[in-house]
């Protein structure tokens, strides 16, 4: 079982390039369909939470799958075999991309992704400021301000935000908490 | 010496790392390119791109080539990654074993969403940070740059978004 999950996982680090969509499906199959380690609704349950804890979240899913399925050495198997792939395929490209990097041809390439990982990254920050109400976006832009001009940690942002939905939470009746995690934001430009 | 920094360093990355990936990379941004100094932006920018053209989390792709450059050697990869999956993976397993108590806490749901703001700041800030002129060189570097912007908006792969425009790299440059 161990064994499996590792291998599972190895396949989905192998195999899961860009956007989180495809991952979602992939890893379903694999742990719904194939296995059937989990019920559809009871993983998909998970997967939220799994979003809103730190990290990547292919991670964070290894983590409950495997943990679910096989205690905590599933959970460790599950995290290495996801791991490994992408690890030594980085390990290869920084040990020999540093000579590459010099050649003409790789650096006009380079000249025209750095644009375009500009555009990866503001795709995904402009959908999530359609998903916030205006009290949220005006923190928003008190969050850019503050780390753009004064160079704020953003840990501290993080941790800031955190105490104040813990004290609004304090402020509010118990009773007007109907929403659970199911709302998160779109995950779907997630790498 | 430089082994711990790197460990401490990749810890409070994975700790702090709400959001996932492109939150991370203003955290990764912050730690290691501006305090430590490790790499510079130029590389980020690079890691960023090779990350999303190979399998696998930046955040970790960044923490394996990071490990490696600043050490030198191979252990300073397993190094990093390892302190960079440590905080997700035990945050995760308390999540899971305490599955069912957390699901619905009033506290934590309202801890998360008013971190999503801070979360939209961050990346917003590091879209900034990016946006210089070093990237955009000259009129052709702003162009593919919004042609991206577009073709990524309308949901086209970023892994061909990011073929083409090395292609056009190579092509015009």
């Amino acid at each position: 079982m161990i064994w499996q999950l590792f291998w599972t996982f190895f396949k989905i680090g192998a195999f899961t390039f860009g956007s989180g969509y495809a991952m979602i499906s992939l890893i379903e199959r694999e742990v719904v369909d194939r296995h059937r380690w989990f019920e559809r609704e009871d993983f998909l349950d998970q997967f939220t939470l799994a979003q809103s804890a730190p990290g990547p979240f292919s991670l964070n899913t290894a983590v409950f799958v495997g943990y679910r399925v096989g205690g905590w050495r599933g959970a460790l198997a599950a995290v290495v075999g996801l791991v490994l792939p992408s690890f030594f395929i980085i390990l290869m490209i920084a040990m020999y991309l540093t000579g590459f990097r010099e050649n003409t041809v790789i650096n006009a390439a380079f000249k025209g992704i750095r644009p375009c990982v500009v555009a990866l990254i503001a795709v995904p920050c402009v959908r999530m400021i359609q998903k916030l109400n205006l009290p949220q976006i005006l923190l928003a832009l008190a969050a850019l301000a503050v780390i753009a001009l004064l160079g704020v940690s953003p840990v501290l942002l993080l941790v800031l935000g955190a105490l104040l939905g813990i004290v609004l939470a304090f402020m509010e009746k118990p009773s007007s908490t109907g929403d659970s995690l199911g709302d998160e934001p779109d995950q779907s430009d997630r790498p | 010496m430089i082994y711990l920094q790197l460990f401490l360093s990749y810890l409070k990355i994975g700790f702090f790392g709400f959001g996932g990936g492109y939150p991370m990379i203003t955290l990764i941004h912050n730690e290691i390119v501006m305090q430590r100094g490790w790499i510079t932006q130029a590389q980020l920018t690079d890691i960023i791109a090779v990350s999303q053209m190979t399998p696998g989390p930046i955040a970790i792709n960044c923490a394996t080539y990071v490990g490696y450059t600043v050490t030198g050697n191979v252990w300073g990869s397993v190094l990093a990654t390892t302190a960079c999956c440590l905080p997700p993976l035990t945050v995760m397993l308390l999540i899971t074993i305490f599955y069912k108590k957390i699901k619905n806490n009033r506290f934590m749901i309202s801890a998360l969403a008013w971190m999503r703001p801070m979360l939209v700041g961050l990346i917003a800030a590091t879209a900034l940070l990016f946006l210089n002129r070093e990237t955009f060189f000259d009129w052709t570097s702003v162009l593919i740059g919004v042609v991206c912007f577009v073709a990524v908006w309308k949901r086209v792969n970023p892994i061909w978004t990011l073929l083409a425009a090395a292609i056009t790299g190579i092509l015009i440059y």
